[in-house]
């Protein structure tokens, strides 16, 4: 397995965040300059929304204020209510309404499969076995947009470890609750619900791979995946598979929820990759959220250096 | 300032002025408020698309509205709503180019070259240049027969549109469907057989004194 440095372990001072400010003087900015100055006097700025959910208590605080390359972090604000979970509405902002009253607790993750100790983990058993770190990643979604999130979670090789995959494990399948109830969007039939996703399993034990429980130093909240999720820095969003309750070591590739969907616009690797475009979109801008220039999408999100060596020798064009 | 004595049907054009702005106004307030979520250029870019679409409907949906009511001031706001619905598709275009892009002609061409919904889009606002230019009286003076048949052209700009609208969204195509099927009913009702239809349904109803 290949050695990473490994980008956003805490530092000892841990600096509030004041990002607020940014994405606010922005939207001004952008609306004096569509009213024209007509409307300018309208501009009245509000305070900004107080988090929402249950541990909106706690302030949302992070050990640095930037990832790696010096990039700023995205908003709580911006982090909690622009999401795609398609379990809780197709418009960004529905997650944060919709999944307002998802239960996160008890859950259990249960995982078996290709593995000599198959086992069902609680999350409150897994965040001691594994005490969290806060790991500072950029998330590239599909759809050309970006953020910088603070994550709390703790690497997917300490749990894979835990219940020692066999020699015929190739590769790791991970579902999602079915809970048409709870969630109202599995309730149409346009996807093959639960949402299942799935990693090779070089890139499951990779060093970057995070199981993430928290975000901004407080408990996930549901719309970002609560109480467990996937986190894969330099893949498309969409693998990052949100609320967790199955983990299985498989022999053969699994089908995910997109692949099924749409095989011609999604495949299996979905590493991000600017030069090898969706049918549809483009892949070699994106817009970070809070900032108005579009910034160039860098190779494997910007973790080329880290996980490059994975792909050696396959054609990315075609495996994508 | 002369008192409000617009003949009726001027009072109606002044309606129609408004309400097509409304959208606009709605727009600009709530940028000005910081009302546009996280990613605020993106919904400029898709509320202005959206209120393009949205009157491009309302323009094609005067005729209709004559056929089956026989109501003749509607067919006034045709030119008006056509009009705005190529105001907001430039503000559309505009926003995609610096708002989104920043002009930034290289970043634009990596983005865009050959993305088969971005041409639809533009194979659509070149049709609607075409009819706004060529709007006014003069040139449909200028260009008697040709002028209907140029401006035919109109229910192919919305069926690209729709499919514009409907390879921009990710999964949920319900909206494009929607959309798709009202401007598919509009074309409908502009059939000859259905249009006789309807206006012998009109000449029954004057006959039967109601
Ligand atoms: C060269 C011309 C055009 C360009 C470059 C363009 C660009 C775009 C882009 C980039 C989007 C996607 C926004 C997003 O979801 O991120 C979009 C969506 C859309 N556009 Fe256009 N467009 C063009 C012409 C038009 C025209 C002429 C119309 C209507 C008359 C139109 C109506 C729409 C609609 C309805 C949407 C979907 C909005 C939504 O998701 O709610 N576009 N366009």
């Amino acid at each position: 397995m290949a050695k990473t440095d490994i980008p956003g372990i805490p530092s000892s001072e841990i600096t509030p965040e004041h990002v607020y400010i940014n994405r606010r003087q922005f939207m001004l900015g952008l609306g004096g300059l569509a009213a024209a100055a007509a409307l300018a006097a309208c501009a009245a700025p509000s305070s900004p929304a107080p988090a929402v959910g249950s541990v909106a208590t706690l302030a949302p605080t992070a050990g640095k204020s930037t990832d790696e390359l010096g990039d700023r972090l995205t908003t709580y604000e911006d982090v909690t209510t622009y999401n795609n979970y398609y379990e809780f509405g197709t418009d960004k902002s529905d997650p944060a309404r919709q999944a307002k009253n998802f239960r996160t607790a008890p859950w259990t993750v249960q995982v078996g499969g290709l593995v000599n100790k198959p086992a069902t983990f609680g999350v409150e058993d897994l965040i001691r076995l594994f005490p969290p770190e806060e790991r500072i990643y950029r998330l590239r979604c599909v759809e050309a947009w970006s953020m910088v999130i603070p994550w709390q979670g703790f690497q997917l090789n300490k749990l894979l470890a835990a219940v020692e995959p066999t020699g015929a494990a190739k590769y790791v399948r991970f579902e999602t609750l079915n809970d048409p109830e709870q969630m109202p969007g599995q309730r149409n039939d346009w996807y093959e619900w639960p949402y299942v996703e799935g990693l090779r399993l070089d890139e499951a034990l990779h060093d970057l791979t995070l199981l993430a429980t928290g975000v901004y130093g407080k408990p996930a909240l549901p719309q970002n995946g609560a109480p467990l999720r996937l986190v894969v820095p330099w893949k498309y969003g969409f693998k990052s598979i949100k609320s967790i309750v199955k983990i299985d070591l498989v022999a053969e590739q699994p089908s995910s929820l997109w692949m099924v969907a749409a095989p011609d616009e999604y495949g299996f690797y979905a590493n991000v990759n600017p030069d090898v475009n969706h049918p549809r979109w483009s892949q070699a801008s994106e817009r970070r959220i809070g900032e108005t220039a579009r910034r160039r999408t860098l190779p494997f999100n910007g973790y080329a250096e880290q996980v490059a060596g994975l792909y050696a020798g396959m054609d990315l064009a075609k495996f994508y | 300032m002369r008192r409000l004595s617009l003949p009726k049907f001027a009072r109606y054009q002044l309606l129609v002025h408004l309400a097509a702005l409304i959208p606009l106004a709605w727009l600009i307030f709530d940028a000005a408020r910081g009302n546009l979520g996280a990613n605020p250029i993106q919904a400029v870019e898709q509320r202005t698309g959206k209120y393009a679409l949205i009157l491009m409907a309302a323009s094609l949906a005067c005729t209709p509205l004559n056929t089956v009511t026989g109501w003749r001031s509607v067919l006034r706001w045709r030119r008006p709503l056509g009009l705005y619905a190529f105001v907001y598709a430039a503000l559309h275009f505009l926003t995609f180019l610096g708002l989104d892009y920043g002009f930034d002609v290289g970043l634009i061409w990596l983005d865009v070259a050959g993305k088969r919904f971005i041409l639809v889009g533009a194979a659509a606002l070149a049709i609607l240049v075409a009819l706004a230019f060529t709007s006014t009286g003069a040139a449909m003076k200028r260009m008697g027969r040709r002028w209907k048949q140029l401006h035919r052209w109109v229910y192919a700009a919305g069926g690209l549109v729709i499919i514009h609208y409907a390879w921009a969204v990710k999964a949920d195509i319900r909206g494009p469907l929607a959309w798709g099927a009202l401007i598919a009913a509009l074309l409908a009702l502009r059939l000859p057989p259905v249009r006789r239809w309807f206006a012998r349904q009109r000449v029954r109803r004057r006959l039967q004194g109601r």
